[in-house]
């Protein structure tokens, strides 16, 4: 009787796992090539298939994985690694704030701790041609840059003070069936800096590196070009110690590997 | 006796000798590079509109300016809500008052609940970007760094974050003066000013939390084109004072992002202008042009007390828009300067006696007369809003005091052939209307008697009177004719 239950389950997690090609809590996004908004001379990116976080990491998530992983504790963490504000919000190395929820996404942690994460779970941080591939997808479309209310959404997000302290999943699902890329926090990538931005946009609109040569155009590719423009800003100033009150993380993994 | 003479102009000699010694110790520098700075100073930094208390006679010292990044909600009219970025949590930025020479060691915090990366791009510091590159700070970060202060004059700072215009559009702009070695001559009042131009979703005026207008802002199409950041900040409790015989001196910028500002105070001339705020002086100036992204500061002694008005004088956005202030001045009036009003006459160009409207054509009956107790109104009414309604106005209210109403009229209403004659004849002197005296002139109207007959119809059957209808051989009767 026993074994049989446990032969049923087996078959049942089998045909789950088959059905949807899936690991938990992740979907699978298909990839194609795509041109970003900018990026590596404006030209297309091959994006394979891959797995990413329905949901970004959460403080609960992240305190699971400090109890069993001690030294990106609070107190423990290098600071080579995690600047001084790592896990602010935190009380000690096993709790948070009381002002703070479980269930919202975890921030203040550096990149070093997002990638340790990650990869204690089996699982990488998204590139940023991933995560942005993922991300210019609506409820309805894969690539909704051109459509006006997108960017107006995202836009106006960047204006919304303190939305890190919301509990994540709030913000619909994307097509993808991923929720919270925008609305929530900011996210780490695994090449967050792999564009360099030097601070002085107007110059930078001078540089080979194309980053802002959508700015002279007019029409309606301006309004999305704005909405990223923020994105790569922030990329461009933070460094890979940083732990900031607005920037969290998700995790992705090859689609490959669980085919 | 004479001894003491000698010793005196002796000791007086070497007075002298020691002043002229102290002036000699007064160097001048080749180039404001070489001035050297003793001591460090934290600067004072103040909000809008008030400005740090001047440099005077002080020494080139190290200014060490701490700027605080806000994003930030706040009301940009009544209603409206808007979210701000500001530097030093106001908009226009905190003032920063320092003197050539000065070595300014500059640290910008961007608070951790903040969003977005910021910079700042200071116009009075000779270096790439203006410390744009080297200020490029995130949410819960300061970066600090230094610049040398070579170029007196007042100057914008701004964010230079991409987008640069989103940054500027949502209030990160303000003023840095440098003072010359020495000050500038002291004044009676400084304030502060700065001009900004906002771009919402809404139109202006729409109530709620209106997010930032990209589209709009590329188009040049600004909702709101305000002073020191929301409308109103300068009227009422906010308005800027002086007294009458006090000199002020405004320091004004234009943060743009889009617009120019042609900045004037009605009922004043400006003394002096520096302008865009740099060394050429120019006097007796009217309106000032402040580019944006510029600035310029003006001086004028006010003379008389009253409310003058600060504008951009692009007028709509003055009245339309909010880009308009206000300077108090109390004190005593001075009748040989502004000597207010001194009479409110009736201005009749040939003569006294009732007047009629100029015309050389014999009044022509209407080709057309009215077949309908509704086409005499319908053409009464037509009338009315060619002849009448400019002092009787359009629901026949009338003018306090000026013009009677025609709503509700006793007078009107009492006896139709009075007026009829009036609007025939005209009718001057005192009379009473709805317990209120007018003692004032109204001309023979130039209208046909079938018009006559429709207008008083129209009025007679309007606004709460008693519904005569007056036709054509009434009129007749009270013309004689």
């Amino acid at each position: 009787m026993r074994t049989k239950f446990f032969r049923l389950s087996f078959v049942l997690l089998f045909i789950h796992m088959f059905s949807f090609g899936q690991s938990e809590g992740m979907v699978r996004i298909d990839g194609a090539r795509y041109i970003p908004l900018y990026g590596r001379d404006s030209t297309v990116v091959a994006v394979n298939d891959f797995q990413l976080d329905v949901y970004p990491v959460t403080n609960q998530e992240y305190l699971q994985f400090v109890k069993s992983v001690p030294k990106w504790q609070k107190s423990k963490a290098k600071k080579i690694f995690a600047d001084g504000s790592y896990l602010r919000n935190w009380k000690n190395d096993l709790e948070l704030n009381d002002t703070e929820l479980l269930n919202s996404p975890v921030t203040y942690v550096s990149w070093f701790a997002a990638k340790a994460y990650c990869e204690c779970q089996g699982k990488r941080l998204p590139t940023m041609d991933e995560w942005e591939y993922a991300a210019m997808a609506d409820e309805t479309v894969k690539d909704a840059r051109v459509k006006k209310s997108y960017n107006e959404k995202i836009l106006s997000w960047y204006e919304a003070p303190r939305s890190n302290e919301n509990e994540i999943g709030q913000n619909a699902k994307n097509f993808w069936g991923i929720h919270d890329l925008h609305g929530l926090v900011w996210e780490w990538t695994s090449d967050f800096n792999s564009v360099l931005l030097s601070g002085e946009s107007r110059k930078d609109n001078e540089k080979d590196n194309n980053l802002f040569c959508g700015s002279a155009s007019l029409g309606s590719t301006d309004l999305m070009n704005y909405a990223a423009f923020m994105r790569y800003a922030f990329r461009g100033s933070v460094k890979a110690n940083y732990t900031i009150k607005n920037l969290g993380f998700r995790c992705a993994k090859d689609a490959d590997n669980i085919k | 006796m004479k001894s003491q003479t000698l010793l005196k102009s002796v000791s007086l000699l070497s007075l002298l000798l020691m002043f002229s010694c102290f002036k000699d110790k007064k160097t001048e520098y080749a180039s404001a590079e070489e001035i050297p700075v003793s001591r460090e100073m934290i600067a004072e930094l103040t909000a809008p509109p008030h400005v740090p208390a001047p440099v005077g006679k002080r020494k080139a010292k190290k200014l060490i300016v701490k700027m605080e990044i806000l994003e930030e909600e706040g009301e940009i009219t009544d209603g409206v809500r808007y979210v701000y970025w500001t530097f030093g949590g106001s908009v226009p930025g905190s003032f920063i008052r320092a003197r050539v020479g000065d070595e300014i060691e500059f640290h910008l915090q961007n608070h951790p609940d903040n969003k977005l990366p910021h910079n700042i791009d200071l116009h009075a510091v000779n270096g790439p970007g203006g410390g744009a590159e080297s200020s490029f700070v995130a949410p819960g970060h300061e970066k600090v760094f230094s610049f040398k202060v070579l170029n007196p004059g007042l100057y914008v700072y701004h964010c230079a974050t991409a987008p640069v215009g989103m940054h500027i559009a949502n209030g990160m702009y303000g003023l840095i003066l440098i003072e010359p070695e020495g000050g500038l001559p002291p004044v009676d009042k400084e304030y502060y000013v700065m001009q900004g131009d906002f771009y919402t979703k809404g139109a202006n005026g729409e109530r709620g939390l209106q997010p930032f207008d990209m589209q709009k802002a590329v188009d040049e199409r600004a909702d709101y084109v305000v002073f020191n950041g929301k409308v109103g900040s300068l009227t009422g409790d906010g308005a800027l004072t002086a007294k009458v015989g006090e000199t002020v001196r405004l320091f004004v910028g234009n943060g743009g992002p889009g617009l120019v500002s042609s900045f004037h105070v009605i009922g004043e001339i400006f003394d002096k202008v520096y302008v865009e705020g740099g060394d050429l002086v120019n006097t007796n100036v009217q309106t000032t042009l402040i580019p944006a992204g510029g600035a310029a500061i003006v001086e004028f002694k006010v003379e008389v007390p009253g409310t003058f008005i600060l504008v951009d004088h692009s007028i709509f956005r003055a009245f339309n828009k909010g880009a308009l202030g206000m300077l108090k001045v109390e004190g005593e009036e001075n009748k040989k300067i502004f000597s207010g009003e001194l009479m409110d006459n009736i201005y009749i160009p040939e003569g006294p006696g009732i007047q009629t409207m100029p015309t050389t054509d014999e009044i022509k009956e209407s080709d057309i007369p009215a077949k309908s107790f509704a086409e005499q109104m319908e053409f009464g009414k037509q009338i009315y809003g060619q002849t009448c309604i400019a002092c009787h106005q359009s629901e026949g209210q009338g003018i306090a005091g000026a013009f009677p109403p025609l709503a509700k009229s006793d007078y009107l209403n009492a006896d139709v052939d009075r007026a009829i004659s009036a609007v025939l004849h005209g009718l001057s002197g005192e009379i009473t209307v709805n317990g209120e005296k007018y003692n004032s002139i109204m001309t023979k109207q130039m209208i046909s008697q079938e018009e006559v007959a429709n207008v008083m119809t129209y009025v007679y059957n309007s606004w709460g009177n008693n519904k005569t209808v007056v036709t054509p051989a009434m009129v007749k009767k009270v013309s004689g004719k």
